[in-house]
C-alpha cells in the first residue's frame, strides 16, 4: 500500500500545496472543536461541582468574531483555489496538441504525426501538452491523478486540458465519469519520456501519414474542395461557383461573423463550422454551407481540422 | 365571526381560522406549480436560444386560430367562475351553480378543441416528433425539439385542466347540496385559485406555442 | 437516568390505544400514527439501501471485484443512491420525528392538513413500490444522478420505472413541506411568537421551504428525461440537437438544495438535544435561527460546484466556488453555538447526547472536507474520486443518520411511552461512531491517491485501504442493527416513561408519554422564551 501519489507535472505540486494547507486548516479547526467538546464534557459534566459562574450576557462579539474569522479564511482559500484553477485550464500558446476521443469503453489517442494508440498516452518531458478531447457517445472524464488534472469529455463538443510533465515515469489514466458497464475498465497508462526517447517512440510508432495528410484526403473525399478549393488553397470565385471563405491561413486568425461578433478560428470553431454551419455564419458570405452532422465521425473530423491547421503559418498553431 | 357555530377541525380555533389556512395552503401549492412549469419554460427558452431557426420552422405549423379561440375560452371560463365566487359571497347559491357549470363547460370546450381537434390534426400532419416527423432537413432536429415542448407543455396543461374540471365539478355538486354560504365557502375560493392558475399557465404557453417565431 | 422519572400506571389510554384495527391505522389522520407508518416504511428502505451498501463494500474487498458482473455492481450503487437519497435521507426526520413532534411542539392538536398528511404517506408507499419494482426487474445502472446521454440513449436499465418512482415520491415531499409551512404559520399556541419557536421547528420550516420550491424542478427534469428516453428526441442529447450540460444544471439545481433538505432537520434535532442534556439555554438562539434560513436561501445558489470539470465556463466556476464557501459559514456558526451551549452547562451522557456529539464531530469533519472541494483547483483533483464519496457520507451518514438516531432516542419515550435500555443505547452510539470512521476515513486517502468512484474494480495498490473500509462497514452494520433490536425490545419490555423523562423544555414534554389522540387536554399558553433552563449560577446555589 502506498500513501504517496507522485506529482509529475509543473502544476501538480501546487495543487498538493493547496490540499496540504486545507488539511492543516481543517486539523486546526477540528482540534479546536474536538478539544473544546472534550474539555467541556469533562469540566462541565453534570456531576461536577465546579463553580460555573455567571454567563456572558452579550454573545454578539463572539458571534461576529468567529463569523468574520471564518469568512476571512474561506475567502483566502477561494482566491488561492480560483487562481490555480484558472492557470490549470489556460493552456500556454504553442502547446503541443494531442487528440483524444473517448468512447465506451476505451480512449483513442491521436498524435499530429498520425501515430495512434488505445488506452495510452505518450508525452515528452518539459514541453507543454494540450489535449483536445471529445466523446463519441456518453460523457466520460479523462483523469490523470499524478498530474492532478481531469476534465469531462462530452459528445458534440471539444474540451481541453493541458500540462507540462516534469517527471519521467508511467502513471494511471482513469475514466472518472460513470459511462456504463465498462467504466472501470476504461483505464490506461500515461507515459512520460525524455525528449530523445519520445522522438524515438514517435518514429517507431509512426503512421503512414500524418493527421494532416490524412485530413487532406478526407477534405477531397467529403467534397470540401468543391467550394473551398482543392490542394488546400482555399476558395474563390475563380475556383467554384460558390463564394466560400478561404481556409489557408484561417486557423488561429480572427473571424467576423454575420452578427458582428469576432471569434478566433480554433479547433472548436472549425468543428462547429463543419457540423453546424448555420451557427457560425461568416460575414460577407452566403449561408449555403451544408451541415455534415452524422456524416463525418469524430476521428475524421480531427484529421480534417488538422489539415486545415496545417494551412496556417507555424506561429499560429 | 357570525354567532352560529361553524364546524372546523380540532387543530383550528375557528372555522375562519381553518378557511384562511386552506387558502394559504393553496397559494403555497400554486408556488410549487410555478416552479414546475417555470423549469419547463426556462428549458424551453434556453433550447430556443441555441436552436432558433429550427424552433421558428416548427412554430409555423401550430394552429393559431384554435390556439387563440382556446385562449378566449379559458379567459372567459376564469371570469365566469370568479363571478360565481362573487355570487356566493352575496348568498346566491343558484347563480354560483350556474357560473361554475358555465366555467366547467367552457373548460370542457377547451379540452375538446385542444385534444379532439387540434392534436388530432397535428398528428395527422405528422408533427409529433416520432419516426415520421414532417419537417426534414437541417432544421428538422431543432423543430423536433420545439414539438417536444409543444406536446409536453400542452399535455401537462391539459392534465391540470382535467384535474381542474374534477375540482369544479366537485364544487358544483357540493353547491347543489347547499353546502356553501356567505360565511363559509372556502372550497369555492380555493378551487377558484387553482382554476385561475391553470389559466395563467396557458397565458404563458400561448405566446410560446403560437406567437414566438411565427413571423409575418 | 434523570430523577424526574416517576412511576406511571401501565397502558393509559393514548393515541396508540385509540383504535386497534388495521383500518384505524391505515385510514388514520392522526399525525402521530402517520409518523409511525412512515417510521416503519423508511426503516424498511434503510435496510434495502443498507443491503446494497453491504454488497458494494463486499465487492470492493478484492481489486478485480468480488461480484463478477460490473453491470450488476453499477445497478447496486445506483439503487443504493436512489433508495438512500429519496426513500431514507430526505423523508427520515421530517416524516417521522417531524410529523410526530411538530404539532406537539407548536401546542397544536394536529397538522394543518391531516388528510393531506395521510395521502403523502400513501404516495410515498406507492413510489417505493415502483422503485422496488424497478429494482427487482433488473435495476438501473446510471447512478442516482441519471446523467445524459447515458441515461437517455445508452443505458439498458429500467430508467423510466425508477424515475417514475422518484417522481411520485416528490409529491409526497411537497405535501409534507406544504403541511409544515402552513402549520408553523397558523397553528402556533397562544403566546408562541416566532422567536419563541424551538429551533427544531425553525429547521423544519427552512427544510420545508426547500422541499416546496426545489422538488418541482426535479419533477420537470425527470419528466423531460423520460420523454427523451421514450421518444428519442430531446433537449439533453447532442446527437439529437440537445445539450447534456442542461440536464446537469437542472438536476443539480434540485439536488444540491436536496442535501440541505437532508441535513437541516438534523441541525434542528441537535439544537434540541444539546440544550436538554446540558440543562442550559441554547447559545445564540437568534443566530442559529437565521443561519437555518440563510442555509436554505444560499443552498439554491451553489449547484454549479458539482460541475467544476463538467465543461461550464471558468467564470461560472468562480461564482459557484465563492458561493459554496458562503454556504459553509452558517453551518460553522451553528457548530460554534452548540459548543457555546455546552460551556458551563450540566452535561449528561445519555444516548441522545452521545449521538448528538457524534453528529457534531462527524459533521464537522465532513463539512471541513467540503472546504477542500469548494477550492476549485483542489476539486479538479478530488472530484469524482472516493474523496467525494467520503465527504458526502461524513455529512449525510456520520452527520444526518446520527442526528436521526439522536432524535429517535430523544423522543422515543414520548412516541412509545417506553424508555429504551440506556446502556445499549450508548453502546450503539459508540459502535456507530467507531465503525463509521473505520469505513469512511480510508476513503479520503483513497480519493486523494486517485481511486475513482463508481468503480467495480480497481488497481491493486488500493486494496489495503479498501479492505480496511469494508471491515469498518461490518462494524457499522452492527451499530445499525443494534438499535433495531433494542428499540423493538423496548416496545414490549422497556420501562414506562413519564411525561418528561429528560427534564427538558418544550411543549411536547408537557403532555403524557405517549400523548392522547388530541395531544393536549387544554391548549397550552406560552409565556417563556425557548430553552428556558435556569442560568448555571442559579442552579448551583440550589445544589
Amino acid at each position: 500500500m502506498s500513501l504517496w501519489l507522485p506529482a509529475a507535472t509543473t502544476s501538480a505540486p501546487e495543487v498538493d500545496h493547496l490540499i496540504i494547507a486545507l488539511l492543516l486548516i481543517s486539523c486546526a479547526i477540528l482540534a479546536l472543536v474536538f478539544g473544546l467538546i472534550l474539555l467541556y464534557v469533562f469540566k462541565y459534566r453534570a456531576g461536577s461541582s465546579i463553580d460555573r459562574g455567571a454567563l456572558a450576557e452579550k454573545s454578539w462579539r463572539l458571534e461576529t468574531g468567529w463569523t468574520v474569522a471564518t469568512l476571512l479564511i474561506f475567502f483566502g482559500l477561494f482566491v488561492w483555489g480560483a487562481n490555480l484553477y484558472l492557470r490549470l485550464f489556460k493552456p500556454p500558446a504553442g502547446a503541443m496538441k494531442i487528440y483524444v476521443v473517448g468512447k465506451q469503453w476505451m480512449w483513442k489517442v491521436e498524435y499530429p504525426g498520425g501515430q495512434r494508440e488505445i488506452d495510452a498516452l505518450h508525452v515528452p518531458i518539459a514541453r507543454p501538452v494540450e489535449l483536445i478531447m471529445t466523446s463519441q457517445d456518453v460523457i466520460h472524464d479523462f483523469s490523470i491523478p499524478a498530474f492532478r488534472i481531469k476534465h469531462d469529455v462530452l459528445p458534440g463538443r471539444y474540451e481541453s486540458l493541458w500540462f507540462q510533465a516534469d517527471r519521467v515515469g508511467t502513471y494511471h489514466l482513469f475514466c472518472t465519469q460513470l459511462c456504463g458497464t465498462g467504466h472501470s475498465d476504461m483505464v490506461g497508462d500515461v507515459v512520460v519520456m525524455s525528449n530523445p526517447d519520445y522522438q524515438k517512440w514517435l518514429e517507431q510508432n509512426g503512421a503512414s501519414e500524418t493527421l494532416a495528410q490524412a485530413g487532406q484526403t478526407l477534405f477531397m473525399r467529403y467534397g470540401c474542395s468543391g467550394c473551398h478549393g482543392g490542394n488546400g488553397v482555399g476558395g474563390s470565385q475563380s475556383v467554384s461557383t460558390v463564394r466560400a471563405p478561404a481556409l489557408a491561413g484561417l486557423y488561429g486568425s480572427p473571424v467576423t461573423l454575420a452578427d458582428g461578433r469576432i471569434v478566433t478560428a480554433d479547433d472548436r470553431y472549425i468543428r462547429d463550422c463543419i457540423l453546424a454551419p448555420q451557427t457560425q455564419r461568416v460575414a460577407g458570405y452566403p449561408p449555403v454551407m451544408p451541415s455534415f452532422t452524422g456524416q463525418i465521425g469524430e476521428e475524421d473530423l480531427l484529421k480534417i481540422i488538422a489539415f486545415i491547421k496545417s494551412l496556417a503559418p507555424e506561429s499560429r498553431l | 365571526m357570525s354567532e352560529t357555530y361553524l364546524p372546523h377541525e380540532v387543530q383550528y380555533s375557528s372555522a375562519r381560522h381553518q378557511a384562511e389556512s386552506a387558502i394559504s395552503g393553496m397559494w403555497l401549492f400554486l408556488a410549487t406549480e410555478v416552479l414546475f412549469f417555470g423549469a419547463l419554460f426556462l428549458t424551453w427558452i434556453y433550447s430556443r436560444h441555441w436552436n432558433q431557426a429550427g424552433f421558428d420552422a416548427g412554430a409555423q405549423h401550430t394552429n393559431l386560430a384554435i390556439g387563440t379561440v382556446n385562449t378566449v375560452i379559458l379567459l372567459a371560463s376564469s371570469f365566469v367562475y370568479s363571478a360565481g365566487v362573487a355570487f356566493i359571497e352575496a348568498g346566491n347559491t343558484r347563480r354560483l351553480v350556474q357560473c361554475a357549470a358555465a366555467a366547467w363547460l367552457l373548460g370542457l370546450a377547451f379540452l375538446i378543441l385542444k385534444f379532439g381537434v387540434e392534436w388530432r390534426d397535428d398528428f395527422a400532419k405528422h408533427l409529433f416528433p416520432g419516426a415520421d416527423f414532417a419537417i426534414h432537413g437541417p432544421l428538422g432536429g431543432s423543430a423536433r425539439i420545439f414539438f417536444e415542448f409543444y406536446f409536453l407543455g400542452t399535455a401537462l396543461h391539459g392534465l391540470h385542466m382535467v384535474g381542474g374540471l374534477v375540482l369544479v365539478g366537485w364544487i358544483i355538486w357540493r353547491a347543489r347540496r347547499a353546502e356553501f354560504s356567505p360565511a363559509l365557502h372556502t372550497p369555492v375560493i380555493v378551487v377558484g385559485l387553482y382554476w385561475s392558475f391553470v389559466d395563467i399557465v396557458w397565458i404563458v404557453l400561448y405566446p410560446l406555442l403560437y406567437l414566438v417565431g411565427r413571423g409575418p | 437516568m434523570s430523577a424526574t422519572a416517576i412511576a406511571v400506571p401501565a397502558a393509559e389510554p393514548s393515541y396508540l390505544t385509540d383504535g386497534l384495527t388495521l383500518r384505524s391505522w391505515l385510514l388514520t389522520t392522526d399525525h402521530k400514527r402517520i409518523a409511525l407508518l412512515y417510521l416503519g416504511t423508511i426503516t424498511i428502505f434503510f435496510f434495502v439501501g443498507g443491503i446494497a451498501a453491504a454488497l458494494i463494500r463486499l465487492n470492493l474487498v478484492v481489486p478485480e471485484g468480488l461480484i463478477p458482473s460490473a453491470e450488476t455492481y453499477n445497478r447496486l450503487f445506483t439503487m443504493h443512491g436512489v433508495v438512500m437519497v429519496w426513500f431514507f435521507l430526505i423523508p427520515a426526520v421530517p416524516t417521522t420525528l417531524g410529523n410526530f413532534i411538530v404539532p406537539l411542539m407548536l401546542g397544536a392538536r394536529d397538522l394543518a392538513f391531516p388528510r393531506l398528511n395521510l395521502a403523502s404517506w400513501y404516495l410515498f408507499v406507492i413510489a417505493g413500490i415502483v422503485v422496488l419494482y424497478a429494482l427487482f426487474v433488473g435495476g438501473v445502472d446510471t447512478g442516482w444522478t441519471f446523467y445524459t446521454p447515458l441515461s437517455t440513449a445508452y443505458s439498458k436499465g429500467h430508467v423510466v420505472a425508477a424515475i417514475v418512482g422518484v417522481f411520485i415520491a416528490g409529491f409526497s415531499s411537497i405535501a409534507t413541506g406544504l403541511n409544515f409551512i402552513v402549520s408553523i404559520h397558523r397553528l402556533r399556541a397562544p403566546g408562541m411568537t416566532w422567536y419563541r419557536l424551538p429551533v427544531f421547528l425553525w429547521s423544519l420550516y427552512a427544510t420545508s421551504v426547500i422541499l416546496v420550491l426545489a422538488t418541482p424542478v426535479l419533477a420537470m427534469t425527470l419528466l423531460l428525461l423520460s420523454f427523451e428516453r421514450i421518444f428519442h428526441i430531446g433537449v439533453f442529447d447532442p446527437a439529437l440537437g440537445g445539450d447534456p450540460l442542461l440536464f446537469q444544471h437542472l438536476f443539480w439545481f434540485y439536488s444540491h438544495p436536496a442535501v440541505y433538505i437532508m441535513i437541516l432537520p438534523g441541525f434542528g434535532v441537535v439544537s434540541e438535544i444539546i440544550p436538554a442534556f446540558s440543562s442550559k439555554r441554547l447559545f445564540g438562539y437568534k443566530f442559529v435561527v437565521w443561519c437555518s434560513i440563510a442555509i436554505a436561501v444560499i443552498s439554491f445558489l451553489v449547484w454549479g460546484h458539482h460541475m467544476f470539470v463538467a465543461g461550464t465556463s471558468l467564470y461560472s466556476a468562480l461564482v459557484f466556488s465563492i458561493l459554496s464557501y458562503m454556504v459553509a459559514v452558517p453551518s460553522a456558526i451553528k457548530v460554534f453555538n452548540w459548543i457555546g451551549t455546552m460551556h458551563k452547562g450540566f452535561i449528561r451522557f445519555d444516548a441522545p447526547m452521545l449521538y448528538a456529539l457524534g453528529f457534531i464531530g462527524l459533521f464537522t469533519m465532513g463539512g471541513l472536507t467540503g472546504l477542500f472541494v469548494a477550492a476549485l483547483a483542489a476539486d479538479v483533483h478530488l472530484t469524482q474520486t472516493y474523496f467525494i464519496v467520503a465527504h458526502f457520507h461524513y455529512v449525510m451518514v456520520g452527520g444526518m443518520v446520527s442526528a436521526y438516531f439522536a432524535g429517535l432516542h430523544y423522543w422515543w419515550p414520548k412516541i412509545t411511552g417506553r424508555m429504551y435500555p440506556e446502556m445499549w443505547g450508548r453502546a450503539g452510539a459508540l459502535i456507530i461512531f467507531i465503525g463509521f470512521n473505520f469505513t469512511f476515513f480510508p476513503q479520503f486517502i483513497l480519493g486523494y491517491l486517485g481511486m475513482p468512484r463508481r468503480y467495480h474494480s480497481y488497481p491493486p495498490e488500493f486494496e489495503v485501504l479498501n479492505v480496511l473500509s469494508s471491515a469498518g462497514a461490518t462494524i457499522l452494520a452492527v451499530g445499525y442493527l443494534l438499535p433495531l433490536a433494542y428499540l423493538t425490545w423496548s416496545l414490549f419490555y422497556g420501562e414506562r416513561a413519564s411525561a418528561n423523562p429528560w427534564g427538558a423544555t418544550g411543549l411536547e414534554w408537557r403532555t403524557p408519554s405517549p400523548p392522547p389522540t388530541d395531544n393536549f387536554d387544554e391548549t397550552p399558553v406560552v409565556t417563556e422564551p425557548p430553552y428556558n433552563y435556569p442560568p448555571p449560577e442559579l442552579v448551583q446555589r440550589h445544589v
